[in-house]
């Protein structure tokens, strides 16, 4: 059985993601929900009842091919912290973090898929990929869910579809989301109304880490909220098209701000990379925002390309949780912030400062890296 | 800055744009744990904001410990889920609810997604089975019309085509 350690060594996939072309889109995520006929929803669902559907599903979703030798729990089994390393990984949810016996999680080795058992509903299903990929994502989700559906009698509807607990998923039983990092557009004002746009077609946005249009570390949730009415592949296309939208409206507003105001952004990279390097207390707004900017170096080239990866790592291993499995006990917020700011310290070693940024009198040399990227 | 719902120091705090406008709610740590307000994804604002998302949880704890009382109001036989649970959670218990809380659901879909019947993914094994059923319905109207008419050589046809699909449907 795969152990909760070896299932942490390796990063996932979709966290180091290579060859994305598109920098602004970190991950794409697609959810499924699916439920058994005959048997209660989950919420629903008396305990022995719930027992009963998890004697079903488990060893139907562990038989799944690239199941095989999967992280699979009881969520019962697992630890409290266990749990919680799990949702800031994104491979469970906060509420089904709160679940014990009955419950259950079967994670795919590299990360990219994980099922969640009595979840809200009896399957919710998850594929994430690096950069946009719903597509990908989706067929290959898809492949896991007719495969499951071989094995089970799944609740279904000829005119409402996949039958779920709440009656926001029915249909397609389908969220397709994906996470962008957008600091060209929040640091030169045009977020809200690029968001409102997005909201205004039906999509939601959300800030991934609170705190609205200025959410923490620039980091952005685009996803459907309709499920029903439209195919798999309508929705997901809309939602591809708008994404690259967002992410080519990034770029050119990266663009425009080194063109306009490279001192303004060289200050802003640099102060984040001289805070990082240096602190020996940060908290995690503070540290997701610097990030946020070294990872925008990164990208502009201000810092070599592998520092995008860096700061996606970082972002994951400064989380509450991963913070105090990683000092293998429980934690202060003062101790917190002070392990964090070693871990930045240790990683960030290795980085060289900026020099040579850009700046207004300085238009020539606008890539001081050039020596060191190819 | 204090918790909207409690009086603990808020730690969470969070902006969604609902129908163009902006909405915030900030949070402490357990009251966000408790309303799942960090999973991106099964949470609306708006809900919160009306007042829905408190009722919900009071609601669910309640359906969840004492709410199979029965009660006079219309349940679904399968899973004893009453229209007040509906109610109370806007949620459903179990895939037969959607056929007896059928005239409760339309009104409740109003909006919420871009049209009101599935298009999209059907399980493979489903649509023979639908298949399946609609040509025997089919196939057995036709013999009892053949029967009807004394035209026994097709009824003689339609019973064998009919056993013929009956037993697939056994051997599945």
């Amino acid at each position: 059985m795969m152990r909760f350690s070896t299932l942490l060594r390796h990063p996932a996939d979709w966290m180091i993601g290579t060859e994305v072309d598109q920098c602004a889109v970190i991950t794409s995520r697609i959810r499924l929900a699916r439920n058994l006929k005959g048997h209660s929803f989950p919420g629903w669902a008396k305990k022995s009842e719930r027992a009963e559907t998890m004697e079903i599903l488990r060893p139907a979703v562990e038989e799944l091919a690239p199941m095989k030798d999967a992280f699979s729990r009881e969520l019962g089994d697992l630890s409290s912290l266990q749990k919680q390393v799990l949702v800031e990984r994104h491979l469970i949810s906060r509420e089904h973090a709160a679940r014990n016996e009955g419950s259950g999680a079967v994670i795919e080795r590299r990360q990219s898929f994980s099922i969640m058992i009595n979840e809200e509903d009896h399957l919710r299903m998850q594929a994430i990929r690096p950069g946009l990929k719903l597509k990908e994502a989706y067929e290959a989700l898809s492949e896991l869910d007719s495969e499951l559906e071989e094995k089970l009698d799944y609740a279904f509807d000829p005119s409402l579809g996949y039958l779920t607990t709440c009656p926001t998923n029915l249909g397609t039983g389908l969220r397709a989301s994906a996470m962008l990092h957008l600091p060209g557009l929040v640091l030169s004002d045009q977020i809200g109304q690029v968001l409102q746009a997005v909201n205004k077609i039906g999509l939601a946005v959300r800030g991934l880490y609170g705190e609205g249009t200025e959410s923490l570390g620039n980091l952005y949730q685009i996803s459907n909220q309709s499920t029903l009415g439209e195919s798999e592949e309508t929705i997901i296309s809309r939602l591809e098209r708008v994404i690259s939208q967002v992410a080519s409206h990034e770029q050119n507003a990266r663009e425009k701000l080194m063109e306009d105001d490279p001192e303004m952004v060289a200050d802003k990279i640099g102060r984040a990379y001289g805070v990082l390097r240096h602190a020996y207390l940060i908290d995690s707004k503070e540290a997701l925002n610097h990030l946020s900017l070294l990872r925008l170096g990164g990208n502009l080239g201000i810092f070599p390309e592998e520092t995008v990866q860096l700061c996606d790592a970082l972002l994951m291993d400064i989380q509450q949780a991963h913070l105090q499995l990683h000092a293998g006990m429980k934690l202060s917020p003062e101790q917190r912030d002070s392990i964090r700011a070693e871990i930045m310290r240790s990683r960030l070693q290795s980085l060289d400062s900026p020099h040579n940024l850009p700046t207004k009198n300085d238009q020539t040399d606008r890539s001081p890296e050039d020596g060191n990227t190819k | 800055m204090k918790c909207d719902y409690c009086d603990k120091k808020a730690t969470v705090f969070l902006t969604q744009l609902a129908e163009g406008q902006m909405k915030k709610v900030c949070l402490c740590d357990g009251c966000a744990t408790e309303r799942g307000v960090t999973d991106p994804t099964g949470f609306s604002l708006a809900d919160m904001l009306l007042g829905n998302f408190q009722k919900d949880i009071g609601a669910k704890g309640n359906a969840q410990n004492k709410g199979r009382s029965g009660g006079s109001s219309k349940e679904c036989p399968e899973c004893g889920f009453t229209f007040d649970d509906l109610q109370k959670v806007r949620r459903f218990g179990c895939g037969n609810c959607y056929k007896v809380f059928a005239s409760e659901l339309n009104p409740m879909l109003l909006g919420m997604h871009k049209g009101v019947s599935h298009v999209g993914k059907v399980p493979e094994g489903l649509m023979e089975s639908h298949y399946r059923s609609q040509k025997l319905e089919e196939l057995r109207s036709r013999l009892d019309q053949a029967v009807a008419s004394e035209s026994y050589e097709d009824a003689a046809k339609l019973r064998d085509e009919i056993s013929e699909l009956d037993e697939t449907e056994v051997g599945k």
